[in-house]
């Protein structure tokens, strides 16, 4: 691919979905791409660039834009978020809002389901403790064709033995021919939507938690900063934040600070958080 | 260090999982077939146990069985390693005591992940 063609895409990509493409990424376009240039009638990338040039089709652009997204993930992705969900954030919010019995979730970028889903599971297990709560999990991505596939919920023998215990697998998938499918009860419990985190999404109302993990690793310092203030509008005084692993705050987002000795999990600085210092027990599970 | 015990009819197997766990701070013992593995444990019981199912002469469901009869038997953290990928077998295993399980074809991401969640090691990150 040439300059001229490969600045076309980094722009478009940087553009519309925040996605930062580096020369050394540049062989993606070819991979990716191509199958998008057959299913729009081009015969090449190349005669599909030329076109791009032009006034092009929205829905084509989406498909690019969809195609160049990187929608790796698993079921309780390091393990270490979840243990901090449940021996810190749910007892936090058991306590803080027993009085509405509400609590809202928000997963941005949710790729194919594994971690709104693995929050469902861990809420269900904890069901006896919030008997009578009203909880929403919304999960979003900017790729539709990822959202249908969350829908679905149907993983591969691979995807389900990343991450998931087998105790989990029993007790809330079901078969289905060479493919594992999540039962109704935590289906439900998801709604998905799309949403892309660089437009408009003051729409999804506030949050009580919010799983923003491993997408800001794709943007640019000025889109993350970004991001994460209009994340940051998003959520209740008390509310938690967790990043993936490669990702931080610091530096970027002076509207929340870390939370001490939890690493990965980050509160608003404005907040008057009473659980600063969580028991010295709950980091020390699974 | 920690001993694990590999236990697979299959030379082939055996060697993967050897170096796939090896890699993960154990020192390996392999058997192959489910009478050799409780000769094994006779001796000297491992801490875990990577286990196939169908084996000539002794069945890894019937090894486990009879381990868990064991003195030191409720040790050794047991995850299945088997082709036998539904519902019925894993109930099976799971009744009989073992930890986990993994469906063949398996990689190193599965057997650390499994071995993380059961408490053999510490998980990657965090
Ligand atoms: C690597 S996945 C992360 C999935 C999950 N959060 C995890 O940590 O395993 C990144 C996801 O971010 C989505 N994404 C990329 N740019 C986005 C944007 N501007 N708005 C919303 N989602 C975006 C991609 O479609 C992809 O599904």
């Amino acid at each position: 691919m040439n300059i001229g063609d490969f600045d076309l895409y980094k722009n478009m990509l940087k553009t519309k979905s925040g996605l930062t493409l580096t020369p050394d990424k540049a062989y993606l376009l070819d991979s990716r791409l191509t199958p998008i240039a057959k299913k729009w009638g081009f015969p090449s990338l190349d005669a599909m660039s030329v076109s791009l040039r032009g006034k092009p089709d929205s829905n084509m652009v989406r498909d690019i834009v969809e195609a160049m997204t990187t929608n790796e993930t698993s079921f309780f992705r390091d393990g270490k978020p979840f243990d901090l969900f449940k021996s810190v954030v749910l007892p936090h919010m058991l306590k803080e809002r027993s009085k509405t019995k509400s609590l809202k979730i928000w997963c941005a970028a949710c790729s194919s389901g594994q971690e709104p889903y693995s929050l469902s599971m861990v809420l269900k297990e904890n069901a006896p403790m919030m008997q009578g709560w009203n909880i929403q999990i919304t999960a979003t991505d900017i790729s539709n064709a990822i959202l249908e596939n969350a829908k679905r919920a149907e993983y591969s023998q691979f995807e389900v033995q990343r991450g998931l215990p087998i105790q989990m697998l029993m007790r809330f998938f079901d078969q289905v021919n060479e493919s594992w499918r999540l039962k109704e009860e935590i289906r439900k419990m998801v709604r998905f939507e799309h949403c892309n985190l660089l437009e408009d999404i003051s729409k999804l109302g506030r949050f009580d938690v919010v799983f923003c993990r491993n997408v800001l690793i794709y943007f640019d310092e000025a889109t993350k900063k970004t991001v994460l203030g209009k994340i940051a509008k998003q959520m209740e005084k008390d509310s938690f934040l967790f990043l993936g692993g490669a990702e931080t705050v610091l530096g970027i987002a002076e509207e929340f600070k870390p939370m001490e000795g939890q690493r990965g999990l980050y509160i608003l600085k404005d907040s008057a958080h009473s659980m600063q210092k969580p028991p010295a027990s709950a980091a020390a599970t699974r | 260090m920690k001993t694990c015990l590999v236990v697979d009819d299959s030379r082939v197997v055996r060697k993967v999982a050897r170096r796939i766990i090896e890699d993960l701070g154990f020192s390996c013992i392999e058997a192959e077939d489910g009478q050799k593995a409780y000769d094994v444990c006779s001796k000297k019981m491992p801490d875990a146990i990577l286990l196939d199912w169908n084996m000539p002469v002794m069945s890894g469901i019937e090894f486990l069985d009879k381990l868990r009869k064991m003195g030191e038997g409720g040790h050794p953290k047991v995850v299945f390693c088997t082709t036998e990928n539904d519902m019925d077998h894993i109930q099976r295993a799971m009744n009989a005591g073992a930890n986990e399980y993994i469906m063949k074809p398996f990689d190193s991401d599965i057997v650390e992940s499994k071995f993380a969640q059961i408490g053999l090691i510490e998980t990657k990150t965090g």
